[in-house]
């Protein structure tokens, strides 16, 4: 087991493309790290270049207290899982998993010790003697996890490795590997584009985006705090609603009217936009307390919950969470209003957390 | 009419049933048709090769004969004997020509495969600068036919002494080789995830290791499909064959049976017989590697 230190890691490859512009990530002994980031955010390079597949521009990689930046993929010991799972299709499961240990030497009797320990841990039991193009999907990627488990390595690096399941395999298999990950306590790096599977996996997420870090933080953090506009609308299902706002006599107010708790600290010399979630709006009668008037644009009746769509004051399409009791029927004239506490607020123009 | 619609929906799986069953009666009169044509078809193609075949069994008064004779002709092998053996015994000319052909096209196309699959591979797995560029200027040394080159080459050969030798066609054979082999089996190497290759590094092999044990064997028929390619290439090759060589050391089999007609008088059954084992062992690879040349030709060479 083993931290691992990311520090100031640039990549640029040959051709000019910059996967990378500048990363710094401290990721802890034990931890199951989630970077998360739209498509080509860097988040997989970083990931390759921690793993030694690639070869960074500049920046230092570090794990545990070893300096690995010269050290060849397999001395660093590290297990990946892949995306596409990567089982070596000419092998029985049972070989595939023995296959990283005799690469390494170990004896017959360790290996088949191993191997049976990583089968039982996954369950693999019945499907040991079969070749990869007779597993399913899940269980091709069962057997990719129990072949780095039996490497035992410092870290586990996962690069994506949910996205090729159905979504309901998806969710099995993060519990699963939240519970193994628990279980071992072995240092995780987990890189998907997926926020419900970052939220509902990781102890810390690092949001990436063109290169670089925009925030690391707890899911709760992450969520209740975005540090920048663009994690304000990568994080959350719907997203935040982002309203432009102005600060007039110690009150925030949007555009559209609503007035908004006000956080501490504003600064009143530049526009600001304030990021407030679909669950602290609330749609109500209208002329309700502290509501300003407004009309439902569509619902969306997702059984446990209600995403009311509204417009209000020239304001479009602000989304609001609500329980399936209550019911307004689409077009219909509402009040809307702010409930939760002060939402965080961002400047326009540099798409940063200012209060 | 609505009465007509509630009849005609109950009756319409019968109805619906018998057009189907007429239109394979209709199905037989087209196979049969279609048979028919294609007899036809593979006459017409098939037809010289036919003749080849006859004329190199047949004695020559039967190769002049007029009318022609198809069938109440004697057989004789004495012209395959001829391609083989000279007449005062040992090895004829052409048995030599055969033997260049076979040396010239072999080494060549082991050569563009040895160069070429890992350039293939490397195209395929590296980020390059002017990636596109570079493959682009790859194929672009196909563009130009081999009689355009073809002074330019000799006089250049001239010079190094390439002229007359072996050796000079195997270079040229394979610089012509190695385009197409690179553009193929990169085609190929797209098709393997790059995933293997990364397992088995994190697994304790080199990059090289990884590929070879596991890239390489998955590769194995689409290279395969490739070298045949490059080797029914070399080996039908005229045009430089014509102008880069001239002893009869050296000519490989096609200006060498090119050689036989002209003069006054043309042996027929002897073109006809060189015709015929000239052709065999291109006929013998397509058709044992037939299955991995359609798999090429989509796969490979046109992806991208």
């Amino acid at each position: 087991m083993a931290g691992i230190e990311v520090t100031a890691l640039h990549k640029r490859y040959p051709d000019g493309t910059v996967a990378v512009e500048h990363v710094d990530l401290s990721i802890g002994d034990g931890e199951l790290f989630v970077m998360l980031g739209p498509s080509g955010c860097g988040k997989t390079t970083t990931l390759r270049a921690i793993a030694g597949l690639e070869r960074q521009t500049t920046g230092d990689i570090r794990i545990g207290t070893t300096l690995v930046n010269d050290l060849p993929p397999a001395e660093r010991d590290i297990a990946m899982v892949f995306q596409f799972y990567a089982l070596y299709p000419h092998l029985r499961t049972r070989d595939n998993l023995a296959f990283p240990l005799r690469a390494e030497g170990l004896p017959k009797a360790e290996v088949r010790e191993r191997v049976d320990e990583a089968a039982r841990l996954m369950r693999l039991g019945p499907l040991l003697d079969r070749r990869p193009r007779r597993l399913s999907g899940g269980e091709q990627q069962r057997v990719a996890l129990a072949r780095a488990l039996v490497r035992r390595p410092r870290a586990f690096l996962m690069d994506e490795p949910l996205t090729n399941l159905d979504a309901e395999l998806r969710a099995d298999m993060r519990t699963e590997i939240k519970h193994l990950q628990h279980e071992l306590g072995t240092t995780m790096v987990y890189v998907t584009h997926d926020q419900v599977e970052a939220m509902s996996l990781g102890h810390r997420i690092a949001i990436l985006n063109k290169g670089r870090v925009e925030q690391i933080g707890t899911p709760l953090e992450v969520y209740d705090r975005p540090a920048s506009l663009f994690c304000a609308a990568f994080i959350g299902s719907p997203p935040m609603n982002l309203l432009d706002v102005e600060v007039a006599g110690g009150k925030l107010r949007s555009k559209g009217g609503l007035d908004l708790t006000p956080p501490p600290g504003l600064p009143r010399d530049r526009g600001l936009v304030a990021g407030v979630r679909p669950e602290a709006l609330e749609v109500t009668a209208p002329g309700a307390d502290r509501s300003i008037p407004a009309r439902v644009v569509s619902a969306e009746w997702l059984g446990d919950e209600i995403i009311y769509v509204v417009d209000h004051g020239g304001q479009r399409d602000v989304r609001v969470r609500m329980a399936p009791t209550v019911r307004f029927a689409t077009d219909s004239r509402v009040g809307l209003r702010h409930t939760g506490a002060a939402p965080a607020v961002y400047d326009v123009r540099t798409e940063e957390l200012v209060a | 009419m609505a009465v007509s619609v509630n009849e005609a929906v109950p009756a319409s799986p019968v109805r619906d049933r018998t057009p189907p069953a007429r239109r394979i009666g209709g199905g037989r009169g087209r196979s049969v048709l279609e048979i028919a044509l294609l007899t036809v078809l593979a006459v017409v193609m098939l037809f010289p090769v036919l003749w080849m075949i006859e004329t190199s069994i047949k004695e020559n008064r039967d190769v002049y004969a007029v009318p022609a004779k198809f069938f109440d002709f004697e057989v004789t092998l004495a012209h395959y004997r001829d391609v083989f053996v000279a007449p005062g015994g040992g090895l004829s000319d052409l048995s030599v020509a055969f033997l260049n052909s076979l040396l010239v096209a072999g080494v060549s196309t082991v050569l563009a495969t040895l160069l070429g699959v890992p350039a293939a591979w490397a195209y395929s797995r590296f980020t390059l600068k002017a990636k596109k560029d570079q493959l682009f200027f790859i194929l672009s040394t196909r563009f130009m036919p081999p009689v355009v080159v073809v002074i330019p080459i000799f006089l250049m050969y001239r010079v190094v002494g390439l002229i007359d030798t072996p050796l000079g066609l195997i270079l040229i054979y394979t610089a012509f080789n190695l385009p197409f082999t690179i553009w193929m089996v990169k085609g190929f190497v797209d098709e393997v995830p790059a995933e293997y290759e990364d397992a088995a590094m994190l697994d304790g092999y080199t990059r090289l290791q990884a590929f070879r044990k596991f890239t390489l064997p998955l590769l194995v028929p689409g290279i395969a499909a490739t070298a045949v390619f490059a080797l029914i290439f070399s080996w039908n090759e005229f045009v430089f064959a014509i102008f880069l060589t001239s002893s009869d050391s050296v000519r490989t089999a096609p200006p060498a049976i090119a050689g036989l007609i002209g003069g006054t008088t043309v042996d027929w059954g002897l073109v006809a017989a060189s015709s015929v084992v000239f052709a065999l062992p291109v006929l013998i690879f397509a058709y044992l590697v037939r299955r991995h040349l359609v798999a090429g030709v989509t796969l490979g060479a046109v992806r991208r």
